[in-house]
Formats: structure tokens, C-alpha cells, sequence
């Protein structure tokens, strides 16, 4: 069998129809146009479906819990009649300690379902995990593929902690140096073994985090009475964002803002040798959060269910110590030690709350567990090691990625940045234009890409305008 | 120190060299191989590190490669305390404005 690089990823077509059990053709209308809610339909599941295959394994119905301790806070750096109140959405209750359990749960049924022996999920993060374990229920095979260590052999203590844990599950554990080569690798092993692709963008592994935005809706009106005015959700690849969403709508909780939250990475380059051990979060940062957004369809199976444009309301940034310091709060005012990539939201969250009414409501839709390798003092004492310097000062002001890691001198500093939504719709355009080397849209391809990022036609012919414009 | 069959190990390959790679990467790691690392049990009845050698992974799939460590340790840890971190106090953000 060969192991030639470009042999491998011409094939990838046909290994990936082979290994996902879906034939994508049935969804497509012309070009870039697809039927993107007849896949999610048909090859979905129903909620009440997805609740059941998740009962079954433990998945699901989190508490949602009150932040009393920081509301106080928020409450006292906020001016007259300001100040939302904090709930989260505890998804460290769930079988490997995170949402992605709910996402692998339906993922890892459809594999057994279909009669594949095993399952392979190519992530350095917490879907390892949720798959190893829902495999390990489902009494099915599994195979984590995670980028791991850089060209000296060192790993990140967070992606090391991940591997231990899909290890304690009975997976395979694939670890590989930096590079997008580990998709070529996954394709490698899918073509060898026959395995079930558990991809986090098939429409199953997005229709699983639906029950997630369904229970935020259900436990809000029974706690506060309403719909929460505002879930935020960690934005990595969309997945979040995207099923939570899905699940808020079909529970009726229509008017709910959704804003994404991500650590601003921008300074550094995903797949650099030297950049990959100075940053020091693996997953909710700048880094998957922008390329996902703006040119979904990069992933590993031909459409991907994770369209954030579709849904996103709002984008903000965070820096890492803002985030290493709610993740301190968190512990020590309402002694939930969770983190580190959910605290994102929850960062972000803080600084939305000081800006919003009292009577108004925010989720921040997930924690995740946390242990060795995971905790800020692990991460930071790693990032010492690397050469970056620990300071306190203003977090944003004198946030540099790859040089330091700003500790706030107070909360009243925690502050977001806010990327403009039509700036990612540009990108969105520009990206289909550079990548399909496109000059004309069909009428076809134009509705779809309007639905795609939420536009009327008006405003995406405008925008199309624009962009030939300033490139000519 | 010698590995004995059954022990778990940990191998080491290169995947990729590094002209056999992907065209689109930052100059830094265009430079370096693609490598990969599995742990697994060992198939050979005696093997030293360095010697080649093949692994039983834990979903049953042989794998060969380099011996390269046994028994291979978990080192990731909590860290050391951050002093920066430390300093948030419980107390200073609840209590409000003192004077004291």
C-alpha cells in the first residue's frame, strides 16, 4: 500500500466517501451552492433522536449553574443598571469531561450502527477523548490522531494530557510533529483500516451538540423564566457555536444573541515549527476560529455542518491571560476548577456582562475538566521554559502572542475585541474567490452564499462590488 | 537496558522527509521531517533502544519503528505555583474599597 504523499491526497475522495458512510453528492446544487439543511435533515438526527443515543451513554443534561460570586463582581465594576448575570452551562459533568462527548456520542453510534469495527478522529484535543470513550462504550476500536510535539521532540502539556487520556480509554494514540500532514496521515490510516471517519464537521457530530442549545433554552426558562439574552460559546472550528445555535432555534429560542468568543492568536502561525509551543492554548484561539469561519469547507469530509457565519451574531477576542485569570476566579470565587479553553467564553462573558443590563441574561454554553497539563500553572510554566515572559499589566494593551502572556493587574481590565462580522463575511467572499480561482457567481451559487453568511442578495451583490473593486 | 516482548513501548519513524512533504509551509518546518511517535507492546522476544522493531498497539494493529523509549513515563505535570496568579485574592475582589 502506499504511503506517497500526493498518491494519498489524490485519493482523498475516495477514502473519505469509503470511511464517512455519506454520499455528499446527494446535497449538491451547483458549484459552491449546496442544500446545506437537507443534509443536516437527512443525514442528521431528530433532538429527540440525539437525546436518545445520548441517555444511552451518559451523555448530556449538565447543569446550568449561576456565577452568584462573579455576578457580584461584575455587579460592582459595572455602572448604575448594568451588570448581566453569569450562568454556565457545566459540560464537564458529561463522560470524558466536555461537550465533545455529546458530539462523538452520535459520531461513534452512527460507526456502530453502520458495522464499521472502529472508529478515527484526528484532533490533539478533548474529541480524542470523547471519542476514545464513547468507542470504549460502544465497544468499538479507536484511533486518536493529535499534532503533538514540535521538531525537538516537545509537546505541549495540554495536547500530552489529552494523549494520557485517550491512552486510559484503550485508544491507539497517534501523536505526530507539527504540520497539516496529520489529515494525509489520518487518510493513511482510514485507507488501512477500514475505520469509521468520526470527523468533528460531519453533519452527525453537529446535530449532536444540538441537544446542548436545546437544554440552555429549557434550563433558562425554568431558572429565569426566559430565554437567555446571550449565549457565548468558545469558537474554534464552528462546531460549538454551530450546533448550539441549531438547538436554541428548534427550541424556540429564536431572539438569543450568539456571540463566539476565541484567543487572539493572530501574531502566530498555526503551522510553524517554532511558533507551535508559543501559544499556549490548543484549541478556542484565533487559529482555527478565523480560517473556519471564513472558509468552512477546508475540513476532512467534503461539506462541512460547522457554519458559523450562519448563526454567529457577534465576534470577540480575548488574550490568553485574560483568560488564565477568569480561570483563576472561577476556582476561587465559585470553586469550579475548570479550563482552560471553555473559560474563553467565560472571559469574554465578564467583559460583555459590565456593558449589558441587570435584567439581562448571559450562558456561556461550556466548561471543560481540567488536570495536569491543563491547568494555567502547567501552561505557564511551560510558556517559561519556551522563553515567554510572564507579566501583569493592561492584557490587551500590551498583549504580544509568542513574546508574553499579560496577567490583568485587576477585572476591571478584562476587556474583549470585537472583529467585525462583515469583516468575516468579506474574508468569506475573498477566500472562495482566491481558493476556486472564481471570477463570476451564478445565480445558484449566490443564494447559497448569501444564506451562508446571512445576507439578503442586495447586500452580497454590494459586497462583491466592493471587493472586485479594491482588487482591480 | 533491554525490552523484553509484551513491554510497553514507544516508537519512533520519520513519516515524511522533509522534500516528500506537503508545498504549503512556513519555512521553518519545510526544513524538518514529518515524524510520528506510538506507543504499544513490544513484538520482539529482546530489543535495545535504537534497534527497529515492531508493536502491538493497544486496538491489536502492528506498527514498526524505532525503539525509543520503555515504559515510557508521563511527564507532563501541574507546573510550578505562578506567583502572578497567586496574587488573586478572594477577598481583595469581593470586599470592595478598604482603606486600610
Amino acid at each position: 500500500m502506499t504511503k506517497n504523499y500526493k498518491e494519498i491526497m489524490n485519493r482523498q475522495v475516495e477514502i473519505i466517501k469509503k470511511s464517512v458512510g455519506l454520499d455528499y453528492s446527494k446535497y449538491e446544487i451547483e458549484g459552491i451552492a449546496f442544500d446545506y439543511e437537507k443534509m443536516m435533515e437527512e443525514a442528521g438526527y431528530s433532538i429527540q433522536e440525539i437525546q436518545k443515543i445520548q441517555k444511552e451513554t451518559g451523555v448530556g443534561n449538565t447543569p446550568l449553574v449561576e456565577l452568584k460570586n462573579i455576578n457580584k463582581l461584575i455587579k460592582k465594576l459595572s455602572k448604575p443598571g448594568k451588570g448581566a448575570r453569569i450562568f454556565i452551562k457545566d459540560e464537564q459533568t458529561n463522560p470524558s469531561g466536555s461537550f465533545k462527548d455529546r458530539r462523538a456520542s452520535i459520531s461513534v453510534y452512527r460507526a456502530k450502527e453502520m458495522g464499521y469495527k472502529g472508529v478515527i478522529a484526528a484532533t490533539s484535543g478533548n474529541y480524542g477523548a470523547a471519542v476514545a470513550s464513547q468507542a470504549a462504550k460502544r465497544g468499538l476500536k479507536s484511533i486518536i490522531v493529535q499534532e503533538c510535539f514540535d521538531s525537538r521532540g516537545v509537546g505541549q502539556p495540554e495536547i500530552l494530557e489529552k494523549e494520557r487520556s485517550c491512552a486510559a480509554y484503550g485508544s491507539e494514540v497517534i501523536q505526530v510533529s507539527v504540520g497539516p500532514e496529520l489529515f494525509y496521515y489520518t487518510l493513511l490510516l482510514l485507507d488501512e483500516t477500514g475505520y469509521f471517519d468520526a470527523s468533528l464537521y460531519s453533519p452527525f457530530a453537529i446535530a449532536g451538540i444540538e441537544t446542548l442549545g436545546w437544554e440552555i433554552a429549557h434550563q433558562s426558562k425554568e431558572i429565569i423564566g426566559k430565554f437567555p439574552d446571550v449565549v457565548v460559546s468558545t469558537h474554534a472550528g464552528g462546531g460549538l457555536t454551530t450546533g448550539t445555535a441549531r438547538g436554541l432555534k428548534k427550541a424556540g429560542a429564536n431572539s438569543t444573541k450568539i456571540i463566539g468568543a476565541s484567543i487572539d492568536l493572530r501574531r502566530l502561525h498555526m503551522a510553524s515549527d517554532k511558533d507551535f509551543n508559543r501559544k499556549f492554548f490548543t484549541t478556542g484561539h484565533t487559529g482555527f476560529g478565523i480560517p473556519f469561519a471564513v472558509f468552512p469547507d477546508r475540513s476532512d469530509v467534503p461539506r462541512n455542518a460547522a457554519r458559523v457565519l450562519r448563526y454567529m451574531d457577534r465576534y470577540v477576542l480575548v488574550t490568553q491571560g485574560e483568560v488564565f485569570y477568569m480561570t483563576e476566579l472561577l476556582a476561587k470565587l465559585e470553586g469550579l476548577q475548570r479550563g482552560p479553553a471553555g473559560n474563553t467564553s467565560l472571559a469574554a462573558a465578564f467583559a460583555l456582562a459590565k456593558e449589558m443590563n441587570e435584567n439581562e441574561t448571559i450562558v456561556v454554553n461550556e466548561t471543560e475538566y481540567t488536570g495536569a497539563g491543563k491547568l494555567p500553572s502547567a501552561q505557564l510554566t511551560f510558556a517559561k521554559e519556551n522563553g515567554i515572559k510572564i507579566i501583569i499589566g493592561d492584557p490587551i494593551k500590551d498583549d504580544k502572542p509568542g513574546e508574553n502572556i499579560v496577567i490583568p493587574q485587576n477585572p476591571s481590565q478584562i476587556d474583549y475585541i470585537e472583529i467585525p462580522m462583515t469583516q468575516l463575511k468579506e474574508s468569506y467572499i475573498k477566500q472562495l474567490f482566491k481558493r476556486l480561482s472564481k471570477k463570476e457567481l451564478s445565480q445558484k451559487e449566490k443564494k447559497f452564499i448569501a444564506e451562508d453568511i446571512r445576507e439578503n442578495l442586495e447586500f452580497l451583490e454590494k459586497l462583491i462590488e466592493k471587493i472586485k473593486e479594491e482588487s482591480e | 537496558m533491554n525490552a523484553h516482548k509484551g513491554d510497553w513501548v514507544q516508537i519512533h519513524f520519520i513519516a515524511l522527509k522533509p522534500e516528500e512533504r506537503s508545498p504549503h509551509l512556513p519555512e521553518d518546518t519545510k526544513k524538518v521531517p514529518f515524524e510520528i511517535r506510538i506507543k504499544g507492546f513490544l513484538e520482539e522476544g529482546k530489543a535495545q533502544i535504537g534497534d527497529t522493531v515492531t508493536i502491538k498497539t493497544p486496538i491489536g494493529r502492528l506498527v514498526k519503528g524505532t525503539l525509543e523509549k520503555i515504559n515510557p513515563k508521563y511527564e507532563h505535570n501541574f507546573g510550578d505555583p505562578i506567583p502572578e496568579l497567586l496574587k488573586i485574592n478572594k477577598d481583595d475582589l469581593l470586599d470592595g474599597d478598604k482603606d486600610d
